[in-house]
């Protein structure tokens, strides 16, 4: 005897990044069909842009994302930059993508904790988000400030990284190495964890080209698209580095993805890190004098993905029309492909796995009978549905002879 | 500036469609187009030459409703932007959301926020302000005033 049911995940938590409700319609233990209603939180921001200069931009769109506060302002500089024709100095371009993978480091961090606690691993919860907390600390060190940064202006960077902050950078991502050794090894080789994310929720390499999905959602499905590869930016093209893919295109390999590219972030901030060494200190910024008529595709890749600026100028101090796309918009509306055909355990890592940063699923999501409409299920019910289920499995592992 | 092959390729296939190309390097090309021939020439650059759609970018402007659509060639590095001028007083366009689910929203989107009329889109719902914000009134045109700037 089958139930129908709408399981609502969202809308609205002050720490969710994109606030947006999902609607899950599920036969029994199945998801049969998933809907969505966004713009709770809409900001007008692309409106807002025209009524600020240019300068005054780049803290507008520093704050459309919490966690990854530095890829827009990073998209808006290369979009303006490209109309200008600006070159930046060395510097500051080597400043800039240490910036922009300190932020990946921190951004994949935090979705491989909340990935755990979805899983009911508090203890990768734990130590992801510890692990963080000395990355947050070098942005506190070089910026003043453990989010929103404000690095970024048109024709180079706000601060310099001096020779003395370096030795400390170097000594925490050396740390980090190890620490991501250690969690990767933890998370990879767990059959538990296996069993709860290979195979789930997959998103096959057609599906991706047809929803245009970008970042690790596309390159877990073995799409080797990259912006800082693609479309070289900043100090990307000046050091040596890979682009990480996988093939199965489920839960397990955009975790995979985000955990080695992790590694590479470490990488590339340390080959920057060099060449700063080598550079005079101070030589950060080039002089602007006006934004000519034009228009900028600026692009970056941001930890979940490809953020898109177009900017059209008319030779004022403002931008005429001002167009973001943030990964999120085409990432999440994958969902329609991934989440069809999974339990409503699987589902919570599902969406997860795309990395929406919806923190609070716990405090939002409440299970109701279709028919009735009489709550059956709260958010926390959910999540623990998703931690009993992998409780299930453990326990079934250790039996087995 | 040598001339690019894509380009080459489109004026070959479309000829009468194309109004203008403006090449401002390697990476980044502009093409105006007719808007009839849009569904032609999306589905030439996304089946046969191996675009990705990125996003679409509605204008209001003294023309009249500009769409830029921007395509993306990654192993090049390409973003093609493909240029329409639409009607001032009735704009619609072809939807090509029934080729690639990718242009679904952002099609809502520019529907909710300007008033262009997708034809044959799937499902042409608010999508960002379902529920809250009148009919026919479309905050993204130059004429859109706040409450508090009509006082």
């Amino acid at each position: 005897m089958s139930m129908k049911t709408l399981i609502p995940i969202g809308p609205y938590h002050p720490l969710q990044e994109e606030p947006e409700l999902f609607k899950l319609y599920c036969d029994g233990e199945i998801v049969t069909d998933i809907q969505w209603v966004t713009g709770y939180n809409h900001r007008g921001i692309e409106k807002l842009s025209e009524s600020k200069t240019y300068e005054q931009v780049f803290f507008l769109v520093e704050r459309i994302c919490g966690i990854c506060s530095t890829s827009h302002p990073f998209a808006f500089a290369n979009a303006v930059e490209e109309i200008a024709g600006i070159e930046v100095t060395d510097r500051a371009k080597y400043i800039r993508s240490i910036i922009g993978e300190l932020e990946r480091i921190h951004s994949h961090l935090l979705w491989v904790g909340l990935a755990g606690h979805f899983l009911g691993y508090n203890t990768v919860f734990m130590w992801a988000w510890k692990y963080r907390e000395p990355v947050l600390d070098l942005f506190e060190m070089i910026s003043g400030n453990r989010n929103s940064y404000a690095m970024f202006k048109v024709g180079g960077v706000r601060r310099d990284i001096e020779n003395y902050k370096i030795v400390a950078i170097r000594k925490v991502l050396d740390d980090l190495r190890k620490k991501t050794d250690l969690l990767t090894g933890a998370v990879m080789d767990d059959p538990v964890i296996h069993a709860r994310t290979k195979g789930v929720g997959i998103l096959t390499r057609q599906d991706v080209i047809d929803y245009a999905a970008v970042g690790p959602t596309a390159r877990a499905s073995g799409l080797e698209i990259d912006v800082r590869k693609d479309d070289p930016y900043a100090a990307y093209p000046l050091v040596n580095w890979k682009v990480i893919t996988s093939k199965t295109g489920d839960v397990f390999a955009k975790a995979e993805v985000r955990l080695l590219e992790m590694y590479e972030s470490i990488s590339i901030i340390e080959q920057c890190l060099s060449h700063l060494e080598k550079e005079k200190e101070g030589d950060i910024t080039v002089k602007v004098t006006e934004i000519p008529e034009g228009t900028g595709n600026g692009r970056a890749e941001a930890p979940r993905g490809e953020v898109f600026h177009f900017v059209v100028s008319d030779g004022t101090n403002s931008p005429a029309r001002h167009k973001i796309r943030a990964p999120s918009y085409v990432n999440i509306a994958t969902f329609k492909k991934s989440c069809i055909g999974q339990t409503i355990a699987d589902a919570t890592i599902t969406l997860a796995g795309v990395d929406p940063c919806y923190c609070c699923t716990e405090r939002m999501a409440v299970a109701y009978d279709a028919g009735s409409g009489k709550q059956i299920m709260n958010g926390r019910e959910l999540i623990e549905n998703s931690m009993a289920l992998t409780k299930k499995l453990k326990s079934a592992h250790k039996e087995r002879p | 500036m040598e001339k690019d092959p894509i380009i080459e390729k489109l004026k070959e296939e479309f000829n009468t469609s194309i109004l203008e190309v403006t090449v401002k390097n390697q990476k980044r090309i502009t093409v105006s187009i007719k808007p009839d021939s849009l569904p032609g020439i999306a589905g030439y650059l996304y089946k046969n030459a191996g675009f990705r759609f990125i996003i679409a970018s509605a204008l209001h402007t003294k023309k009249g409703f500009e769409i830029h659509y921007h395509f993306s060639r990654d192993n090049e590095g390409l973003v093609l932007n493909i240029h329409v001028i639409l009607d001032k007083k009735d704009p619609q366009i072809e939807s090509l959301s029934n080729m690639f689910n990718a242009s679904n929203w952002i099609e809502r989107e520019m529907h909710e926020l300007f008033g262009i009329n997708f034809l044959n889109h799937p499902n042409q719902d608010k999508l960002i302000s379902e529920g809250n914000w009148a009919e026919g009134v479309y905050p993204y045109r130059k004429e859109f005033k706040t409450p508090e700037e009509e006082r």
